[in-house]
């Protein structure tokens, strides 16, 4: 995680007023009382978010949070920033219509598992292609917390929820696969309950230009409690959980005995022991690759039922045209060629005739 | 169809001869108005024929109004009845209301064409059909068992049979074009022959093809070749015995520049002086859909006005961008027909609850489900009064012509931005693609449309703390401020949960629910909006009552039945809701009401649901509009009781 683009923060961020000053976290927090079950883990993500924010120096009018319908949507209510609660999935197509008219903007889309990629999985998908300048927080807890318990489309096949009583037959979706499949220019991961990774992920996508997808894994503590345990218990973890850096091999486990390494035979990726033979060939993190393939390759790593092998932070991060600056390039464009638009004009057109008295 | 000057009456369909003279060998008759229809089949260029021959007659000064009329399908099976596209053009010397009920002169392009359409021509009529298509096998496709060209089923008629594919290739044989190419000047040559018999300027249609096909020299230079061929073609051959004049309708027209122009042209042009008007930056959030496309087409080509346009990935995803650009201060529109409204529903909820501007424009078409794409109807009234969850009213504003979707969209645009709420702009296929001459208004005619955004705290806390209440309400028309992010101290959050009065926080109190729902109701339902005016020469005792598109016919109807002495009166509501405020006034001076609709009587249902008014429903839907001899009768017949 060492390396931040600050080239990237200049277009993302370059056309957003700066605050007046200094901020806190206290600027970001609302007069609205938090209202999510004690012990969720959005109340980590509500004060890494506040945490955070006062970094970037942004004036706080002109930041915004849009949300979608579930928990996690009920989170612009809490930032004392522009916000919007929307409806059911639908909040990275309204986000897109405001940021790409409000360059002046930094629009932030907060939805969970079921709104993003259930009802909503449409609008994800093309947010993502189209690069907005939006940075969407996916809070993942593989369950549907606000309807009181039914599987979601991350949840794992088999699991027994109140509308899989024999175990769901849905295979679950991958959301780091997903966006990677979905052109996205930058996709990370992090977990509620590391403030420092999630705020140095929060960090990098904010700075990034064009869409940014961050999946959080969130513990919903209610109807599927513990679900990211073997990512946050620090023995479990020494096996389960590999940290993504950028420009570093890719180690994990107790002092680092255990690496990725690419199978010369097939391609794809796989964890082996490291040895003073095989060392060399561990699979250094290029999280700019060009090609998406490897940082794919990682998103499957993963086994999605124990967990064992789970990359976090950022799988990729490329810069590529930004749709809103496109759009606004047009519009420049459109000017220069043709003068600034004449109503009067455009409405004579170009065949007229003329009654007189 | 601009004014409402009055006229000689639209009366039968023989186009009316007048005095006739002699031009060199052949003799000129000149006439008060003609019903043209051309007829091919999809691919062979009919709508492309009609629309040069309506931009000549619009330069001429003509009055017109036009209704293309053309299969879903971009290219049905060729020569075969479903795949017939027709534009028919009604033009005149006078002030006219409607496309005209029967075409006094038809060019079918081959038998399909000659089939489907004769059964509208009245007896005499002209018929120009194109012979070299009329073979065994293209006859029997449409069911022809002997030729009707010589089968003597077309003796009533005035039949001119030219062989019309041979003649183009014939006049084409100096070009470099094969045989498939220089066929396809055909309806070129068609269109240079009309343009002699109606004495038709050319020049504009020479500069069309210029610039249409000026990468592909070769090709430009033959449709020019074929449309002079046809020009000359009819001055040569002795077939065409008489050409004909129609004066420009000069004493029909207010003072004033004119153009032609379509519906949805028109529409979209609206929109654009709305913004302007507005001093906001227009966005357009859209997904494709017959027959709205157009407004889509046109405003992404007005980026030098500010003009933002997003083709989503779906419906919902078009109105989404849209009411998150309204969030942000532009004008937002979305453009759909019925199915894409049936999928913005929920969002069009939400904005109602939100209460942010949004100006929803419905291109309606035949339904239910996919329905009939490129046919008309206004059946969608009762999905934008009603269509969504919950009590969420939303005005509906509807234009009545082709040209009046200018001012319908800049009315609807008027009170999105006052009252801060979607509102509803209702047009159809007919207006969209139909046509008629446009007086171009001067832009100190337009309406001032600037919105004020909230810049400050605007409520005082007990202890005398300055804050901002999103919806503390603006005592007079009940609209919310309309605060945009990028101004300081006004940060708030709006959402679709309700939400408490004033303060806009969540908020589940069942007297508040109560208050806010009657508020919303009571904001739409004060909306201000102009009187219906009626039109009642000879204090009638039955009121014609309509909506939308269906202006045109009924007008002529109440003409044809006034100049038969029969009193009737007629209003046309442009306001759906809220209704004019003197409307229920208006309905209790009339013994009768009598409510003329393209749907199974749905502003029938409103009016009686709302007024106690036993309003009788003339209805017809079959994606087509009204013909107005159709209409007078069944107004007849409402009349007699």
């Amino acid at each position: 995680m060492a390396e931040t683009s600050t080239q990237g923060a200049v277009e993302a961020l370059s056309l957003v007023p700066k605050a007046e000053a200094r901020q806190t976290m206290k600027d970001f927090k609302s007069d609205q009382e938090v209202r999510w079950c004690p012990g969720c883990g959005d109340y980590a993500i509500l004060a890494a978010v506040q945490g955070f924010l006062p970094e970037l120096g942004l004036a706080k009018e002109n930041i915004v949070f849009v949300s979608g319908i579930g928990c996690s949507s009920r989170f612009p209510y809490y930032m004392n920033t522009y916000g919007m609660h929307s409806i059911h999935g639908r909040a990275p197509a309204i986000a897109t219509g405001l940021a790409t008219s409000r360059r002046d903007l930094s629009v932030w889309v907060v939805t969970g598992d079921g709104d993003a990629l259930s009802i909503g999985g449409n609008h994800l998908i093309h947010a993502l292609r189209r690069n907005v300048n939006l940075k969407i927080l996916l809070f993942n807890n593989r369950i549907y917390g606000l309807t009181k318990g039914q599987y979601s489309p991350t949840s794992e096949l088999g699991k027994i929820t109140k509308s899989t009583p024999m175990g769901s037959l849905d295979a679950p979706f991958n959301p780091v696969s997903l966006a990677i499949g979905a052109e996205a220019s930058f996709v990370a991961r992090t977990i509620d309950s590391d403030r420092k990774h999630l705020t140095e992920v929060l960090r990098q996508a904010a700075a990034h230009p064009g869409t940014a997808l961050v999946e959080i894994y969130q513990n919903c503590n209610i109807f599927n409690d513990g679900a990211f345990e073997v990512l946050k218990d620090k023995q479990q973890s020494q096996e389960a959980l590999i940290r993504l850096e950028h420009g570093q091999p890719i180690r994990f486990g107790a002092d680092g005995s255990r690496g990725v390494v690419r199978d010369p035979a097939t391609g794809d990726l796989q964890v082996v022991d490291v040895t003073p033979e095989n060392e060399a060939d561990i699979l250094v993190h290029d999280a700019h690759a060009a090609s998406p393939t490897t940082a794919f390759a990682l998103s499957r790593l993963a086994d999605p039922d124990t967990l064992h092998h789970t990359p976090i932070g950022v799988f990729r991060s490329v810069e590529r045209p930004v749709y809103d600056t496109l759009m606004a390039d047009q519009l420049d464009t459109a000017v220069e060629q043709r003068g600034k638009g004449d109503l009067a004009a455009l409405l004579a057109g170009g065949d007229t005739w003329t009654v007189v008295g | 169809m601009t004014s409402q000057v009055s006229s000689p009456a639209e009366q039968a369909d023989g186009a009316v001869a007048g005095e006739q003279r002699r031009a060199g060998t052949k003799d000129v008759r000149r006439l008060n108005r003609v019903i043209i229809r051309f007829a091919g089949d999809s691919g062979d260029g009919m709508q492309l024929t009609g629309d040069r021959f309506t931009s000549e007659t619009a330069s001429f000064g003509n009055d017109l109004s036009t209704l293309p009329n053309f299969p879903a399908e971009i290219r049905a099976p060729a020569g075969t009845l479903p795949g017939v596209s027709s534009f028919q053009l009604h033009f005149a010397d006078h002030d006219i209301l409607t496309p005209g009920d029967a075409p006094n002169v038809l060019v079918a392009m081959n038998p399909a064409a000659l089939k489907a359409n004769i059964g509208d021509l009245p007896r005499g009529a002209e018929i120009i059909v194109n012979t070299d298509e009329f073979t065994k096998r293209a006859m029997q496709k449409v069911g022809y068992d002997t030729s009707p060209l010589e089968d003597g089923s077309l003796d009533g008629y005035n039949l001119h049979p030219v062989p019309l594919t041979t003649l183009t290739v014939e006049a084409l044989k100096e070009f470099d074009l094969s045989r498939k190419e220089a066929e396809r000047s055909k309806n070129m040559f068609a269109l240079g022959l009309l343009s002699w018999m109606y004495h038709r300027p050319t020049e504009g249609t020479e500069r069309f093809l210029r610039t249409k096909f000026a990468r592909k020299p070769e090709i430009m230079k033959a449709n020019i070749a074929a449309f002079r061929a046809g020009w000359n073609f009819g001055e040569t051959t002795e077939d065409f015995a008489v050409s004909y004049e129609v004066a420009p309708a000069a004493e029909a027209f207010p003072v004033g520049t004119y153009r032609n122009i379509s519906g949805n042209l028109a529409l979209a042009y609206g929109l654009i002086a709305a913004a302007h008007q507005a001093d906001l930056p227009l966005f357009l959030g859209s997904y494709p859909i017959t027959p709205a496309s157009d407004i889509l087409h046109e405003l992404s080509r007005h980026k030098n006005f500010g003009v933002r346009t997003f083709q989503a990935e779906d419906e919902i995803a078009g109105i989404g961008a849209a009411l998150g650009a309204a969030f942000g201060g532009s004008l937002a529109v979305t453009t759909t027909s019925g199915p894409g409204v049936a999928l913005k529903s929920e969002t069009i909820g939400l904005a109602v609850a939100l209460e942010l501007p949004l100006v929803i424009v419905d291109i309606q078409r035949g339904g239910p489900s996919t329905g009939l794409p490129t046919k008309t109807e206004q059946a969608d009234l009762l999905q934008a009064m009603y269509g969504r969850n919950g009590e969420a009213p939303v005005p509906v504003v509807a234009p009545r012509t082709p040209a009046d979707c200018f001012d319908a969209a800049l009315d609807a645009a008027r009170i999105a931005l006052t009252y801060r709420t979607p509102v509803f702009l209702l047009s159809d296929g007919y207006l969209a693609n139909g046509s008629e001459p446009w007086r171009i208004p001067e832009l100190d005619e337009l309406p001032d449309l600037r919105v004020r955004f909230a810049q400050s705290p605007n409520h005082t806390l007990a202890d005398g703390t300055e804050v901002f209440w999103p919806y503390k309400r603006d005592p007079k028309t009940l609209a919310r401020p309309w605060a945009v992010p990028g101004t300081p101290g006004l940060e708030h959050r709006i959402g679709g949960i309700e939400k408490q009065d004033g303060t806009g926080n969540i908020s589940y109190d069942p007297a508040n629910h109560d208050f806010m729902v009657r508020t919303r109701q009571a904001k739409v339902d004060g909306i201000e909006v102009a009187d219906v005016e009626v039109d009642d020469p000879d204090q009638a005792r039955t009121l014609v009552l309509g909506w939308g598109s269906t202006y045109g016919p009924i007008t002529a109807a109440v003409r044809r039945l006034r100049a038969e002495g029969l009193p009737v009166a007629q209003a046309h509501l442009r306001h759906l809701n809220p209704f004019p405020k003197n409307l229920g006034a208006v309905l209790e001076r009339y013994e009768r009401v009598v409510i003329p609709e393209m749907n199974l009587g749905q502003l029938a249902t409103l009016i009686r649901a709302t007024y106690l008014v036993d309003a009788h429903s003339y209805n017809q839907v079959n994606g087509m509009p009204f013909k107005a001899e159709q209409l007078a009768t069944a107004l007849k017949e409402a009349i007699d009781g």
